[in-house]
């Protein structure tokens, strides 16, 4: 198994701020096709292709666009790219190595859903992406590259919790980074209550190379129910800490061990926690399955934002997950009771196991509130903070055992 | 209209009611901390989630709308545990003194807690503290109370739209705050109370009462407020025969005016009833000196200078001045008095407070 570039087929070869370096190599071209076709047919091709939200939820993005209201005077098209999972580092990438993708993928979505302004949040520690893409934005209008189509890039502060859509709107619009209830959805009433598609970067910049060599070509590519291809990024005890780009019917094992070279200094492998912070922990039992969406929920698991992070048999799992607690309990919003008091006390009680105070008690309490967390927390947020935590207690429960008193 | 079922029982709603409407309807109690039918709808508090047939998550019924074919559960096991860890969360940061609360016995923490068995709490390890020590003469703020509904910050919003109040940090350090943190006096806060009136807990609770009544223990009597011809609806909290406070009744039936709003000298200002300095008696002065005289005897010496003055000087020589804090009726009586009894124009009014 090798690498497969799409998106960053010409990663260094082209510069990203250049919308003419972008055109030679056959950019903007998907955006020409998809202004001359109808609506409702660019929605179809973009459905057909299989492609799916590349920001964690999996999302059919032909489906989501479909649910924006035509007649609405309004529309607005928001790019997430606020990308605070932990160890994750594929949408800086993209814009560093190709940023006019992500503009032109935003530009096919305003055409599909008919809106001519887009906004991309940047998180607040990429400066340097915001510079970049306002650059891009700049040499894409001087070459008509975009046509009517206006982006502006807006800068998040460093809260984790405005990657989640509803919260990154609140932010977008001045108000504090809290999540929103949904219903209604952002593709009925989003940014300033008008219809809103918001997407991921990756997703975004998929869709110029979708337009322009067909939705039958995307969709054979990878697996059939998550196609295409997936920037993932190695962090942890690995050999080869960078990005990949691979086919999603790659395996994890193939991930690891052929990309990434193994484990660092000849260690075994223990752990690896995919799909950013909020992940589940895979044993080495686990490895072989392929990393698309569906195949990673068959072992509780998630695809993710694909940051990979490698744990060697040295690491303490119960002090790794005490850690992401503590990350939890600082970037809840604070709005909702599960999440807000839940990742505080979650802390609380694995710091408590983590340095050998805890009982058995504990660790069921810990069980409980994972579940309640889970399941009534009104935001992504609240309900993957005990994913880490329950799926080591499923696959390492020695490791907390052996901490009890 | 949509069918859906809610405990096993069979209901139609419009499209659009709310879970929470439609669970009510059917006569399911779901419980609710930061759901308030006059402000604007949050879903924070996560009391009323409910179970639905096929869905991994539990919903919120106060924010999520009812749909054909749903099948609810309201108490099973699954809800009741998520309620009962979340009032065990509520609980373990919440400082319990409800012997001295103001709130005992009209507290929603306290009724949920008896309601679903929740004694103590398992989450029991040290937090931040949030009382706010606030100068003002009206509203105590024990944030050590708060349970975060956000119901004062978009009461204040949306009924007074003073927006005094907001959030202040985040995660378990989210507290209810002025701007810069201060104390409600700098603040855009106009003392209205509707923050103390929404709080369903002993967070905020009013000053001006404390110590003189347990709100479960006092008789509330609904009256008319005097201050001005607004006419708002208030109710008188009696205890043993004395005003002890005011509350509001937010019953459109009952408070058609004011639907429970109230402003700072209606909620607060009750405190001169029982002052030792109240006149009791009409007074007149003779020789500089006051002193008491019957009503009869007040109104003929009135009546008798109002006379006088006319027949040597003429009508417009006198003018009144009346009151906002009268009625209209009252009102109209006294230009009616003008006109008529004494025959002039000079009639007028402070039209304000």
């Amino acid at each position: 198994m090798e690498e497969m570039r799409i998106l960053l087929k010409y990663a260094d070869q082209i510069n990203p701020e250049s919308a003419q370096d972008y055109i030679k190599v056959g950019g903007y071209k998907g955006l020409e096709k998809a202004r001359l076709m109808e609506k409702k047919a660019l929605i179809e091709e973009v459905k057909k292709s299989g492609l799916r939200g590349r920001g964690g939820a999996g999302f059919n993005a032909g489906m989501k666009w479909s649910f924006v209201p035509q007649d609405a005077p309004v529309k607005y098209v928001v790019c997430n790219l606020d990308e605070g999972e932990p160890g994750t580092y594929k949408d800086r990438i993209i814009c560093e190595k190709n940023a006019h993708a992500l503009l032109e993928g935003m530009a096919i979505c305003g055409a599909a859903i008919g809106s001519d302004q887009g906004y991309i949040y940047c998180r607040g520690e990429y400066p340097f992406i915001v510079k970049l893409l306002k650059n891009a934005v700049q040499s894409a209008k001087q070459a008509g590259a975009l046509g009517n189509f206006d982006i502006e890039v807006r800068m998040g502060a460093g809260a984790y919790v405005c990657g989640e859509e509803t919260a990154l709107i609140e932010s977008i619009e001045g108000h504090r980074g809290e999540p929103r209830f949904k219903p209604p959805f952002p593709g009925v009433a989003g940014l300033w209550g008008v219809p809103t598609v918001v997407n991921n970067v990756e997703t975004f910049a998929c869709l110029p190379y979708i337009l322009t060599n067909g939705a039958q070509w995307f969709a054979t590519i990878g697996a059939a129910k998550y196609p295409g291809t997936k920037v993932v990024t190695l962090t942890g005890d690995i050999v080869n800490a960078t990005y990949f780009e691979v086919p999603t019917n790659m395996t994890l094992r193939d991930v690891i061990f052929k990309l990434g070279g193994g484990i660092k200094n000849g260690k075994k492998f223990k752990a690896v926690q995919v799909g950013g912070t909020s992940g589940a922990f895979i044993p080495e039992e686990n490895l072989d399955t392929p990393i698309d969406f569906d195949s990673m929920g068959t072992i509780g698991a998630a695809l993710g934002s694909g940051a990979v992070l490698v744990l060697d048999e040295t690491r303490d799992i119960v002090d790794t997950v005490a850690r992401i607690t503590k990350f939890f309990e600082h970037e809840s919003c604070g709005k909702c009771n599960p999440c807000r008091e839940g990742t505080f006390r979650m802390r609380e009680m694995v710091q408590k196991v983590n340095e050998g105070k805890g009982t058995e008690r504990d660790l069921e309490s810990i069980l409980l509130l994972a579940r309640v967390m889970r399941r009534a927390s009104l935001c992504g947020l609240g309900q993957a903070a005990p994913i880490p935590v329950e799926s080591t207690i499923k696959h390492f429960k020695y490791e907390y055992m052996r901490k009890l008193i | 209209m949509i069918s859906l079922k809610i405990d096993g029982k069979e209901i139609q709603v419009p499209r659009g009611t709310m879970l929470l409407e439609a669970c009510r309807k059917a006569g399911a109690d779901l419980p609710t901390l930061c759901y308030d039918e006059d402000l604007r709808l949050a879903g924070s508090c996560r009391m009323c989630v409910v179970e639905a047939k096929g869905r991994p998550n539990l919903l919120a019924a106060c924010v999520m709308p009812a749909e054909n074919g749903m099948d609810i559960q309201t108490e099973s096991p699954d809800v009741v545990e998520a309620r009962k860890v979340i009032l065990e969360l509520l609980t373990a940061r919440h400082k319990f003194d409800c012997h001295v609360c103001e709130k005992d016995g009209e507290c929603k923490l306290q009724d949920y807690c008896y309601r679903y068995g929740v004694k103590e709490s398992r989450f029991s390890g040290e937090g931040p503290h949030f009382y706010k020590e606030d100068p003002n003469p009206f509203i105590e703020r024990d944030y050590d109370k708060c349970i975060m509904c956000t119901r004062c910050v978009r009461a204040c919003e949306e009924i007074t739209g003073a927006d005094a109040i907001n959030l202040e940090d985040r995660g378990h350090h989210a507290k209810i705050s002025t701007a810069f943190n201060g104390i409600l006096a700098d603040s855009t806060c106009v003392f209205c109370g509707q923050c103390v009136m929404v709080c369903p807990v002993g967070a905020l609770t009013s000053k001006v009462s404390a110590g003189k009544g347990k709100a479960a223990q006092n008789k509330k009597v609904l009256t008319t407020c005097t201050y001005c011809g607004t006419g708002c609806t208030l109710e008188l909290n009696v205890n043993n025969d004395k005003v002890v406070g005011v509350t509001s009744n937010r019953d459109r039936e009952y408070s058609p005016v004011n639907k429970g709003a109230l402003c700072v000298k209606g909620r607060f200002g009750w405190d001169f009833i029982h002052s030792p300095e109240r006149l009791t008696t009409p007074l007149i002065r003779e020789n500089g000196e006051l002193r008491p005289a019957s009503w009869e005897e007040a109104l003929d010496y009135a009546a008798g200078k109002l006379s006088g003055i006319k027949e040597k000087y003429g009508a417009d020589t006198l003018a009144m001045f009346t009151s906002a804090r009268v009625t209209n009726e009252e009102n109209y009586l006294a230009q009616k008095f003008m006109r008529a009894a004494i025959g002039t124009n000079n009639v007028d009014h402070c039209a304000r407070l």
